[in-house]
């Protein structure tokens, strides 16, 4: 039986995208079998991220609407054989599904599948109710601005509410130089705020940004956020796996200059 | 003066802000129901004693950190009393 994770975020532009098919490409990566669903309908993102965008004929309206059999929808990774999409319908809106109809698709792909990765749309309307109702965890994300982490803790409110069995957080665009100065919240402020389990912190990495453009997901590289989003995926498959931490590299001008900024 | 060479922070001071923010963001209570709260109190003590309300402090927190919403929340007052007698 398959294990059924949600990532979401309540304000929009944190990186559940990002992180959807970082997380979903990582776990096929370990050999799992994974199918990520897109649920932002009307807003369609993950298939971009994942250079999947020319391949799609059939989307999830279609599923829950029985215009296509669920294989039908379900688009081949161009690296990980393990690894689907089923993307989002373009032209509809959230309402062309609702909580059950969810829960009964997620329960169909259980069986197929070791992970199903839901992506969240922002907000918490009906699209959030339709991505966590099937969802058995959650990852919350979140980066460590005022206005996300306020999202975030509302977002947590309501997946405790839903009774979720797991509720884990990772946060997202980490500037160590910032945190450094002191104007930047660190990874313990926001764990002590927020308090769920951390699952993982991702660098802020211009990376990300290449690997989008390119439509690959930067998992498994050297990159910071690369190696960071490796450590999550196996964190989420053992969670005794240790969390990587990251050490700002000062260059000697860094040092320098850096006695002058001591507060 | 002293507060122009002791800045404080913006990461801290973001997450003062948020500290406060999320326990009435928790709790469905603005802070100026919070304030409205305090100043009834301060009001119904000082018929009874006299109390520093300048140093008083009143929060909504939750007594475990482990659950979020293991405990359910309450209501916490510090009040510092200058004179039992009125």
């Amino acid at each position: 039986m398959g294990e059924v994770i949600v990532i979401t975020s309540g304000k929009g532009g944190v990186g559940k995208t990002t992180t959807s098919a970082n997380v979903g490409t990582g776990l096929a990566a370990l050999g799992k079998k994974v199918v990520m669903i897109d649920t932002d309908i009307g807003l369609r993102n993950l298939d971009v991220v994942m250079g999947l965008e020319n391949r799609i004929v059939y989307n999830l309206v279609d599923v829950i609407e029985g215009n296509c059999r669920i294989k039908q929808a379900l688009i081949k990774d161009k690296r990980y054989h393990s690894l689907y999409l089923m993307p989002s319908a373009q032209t509809r809106d959230k309402t062309s599904v609702n909580p059950e109809q969810m829960i009964k698709l997620t329960t169909h792909l259980r069986e197929q599948f070791d992970y199903i990765i839901l992506d969240c749309p922002a907000g918490i309307e009906q699209g959030f109710q339709n991505a966590i109702a099937g969802a058995d965890r959650a990852i919350v994300v979140t980066t460590p601005e005022v206005s996300a982490i306020r999202d975030a803790d509302r977002i947590i409110g309501l997946l405790e509410a839903n009774e979720l069995k797991q509720i884990d957080l990772i946060i997202n665009r980490l500037r160590l130089d910032m945190i450094k100065k002191g104007d930047m919240m660190s990874v313990d402020d926001v764990v002590e705020i927020l308090s769920i389990p951390l699952l993982g912190a991702i660098p802020d990495d211009e990376n990300v940004v290449i690997a989008t453009n390119q439509g690959e997901p930067l998992v498994g590289s050297q990159s910071f956020a690369g190696r960071a989003f490796k450590n999550v995926t196996m964190r989420i498959v053992d969670p005794n796996v240790p969390m990587i931490t990251f050490e700002q590299n000062t260059s000697i001008w860094g040092k320098v200059t850096g006695i002058f900024h001591k507060n | 003066m002293w507060k122009i060479f002791h800045k404080k922070s913006s990461g801290n001071v973001a997450k003062d802000r948020l500290k406060i923010l999320l326990i009435s963001d928790r709790v469905n209570c603005s802070p100026e129901m919070m304030e409205l709260i305090k100043n009834e109190i301060i009001q119904v003590l000082s018929k009874y004693m006299k109390i520093d309300s300048e140093k008083m402090e009143i929060n909504i927190t939750k007594k475990n950190s482990k659950g979020r919403n293991a405990i359910a929340p309450s209501l916490y007052a510090n009040i510092p009393i200058i004179d039992l007698k009125k």
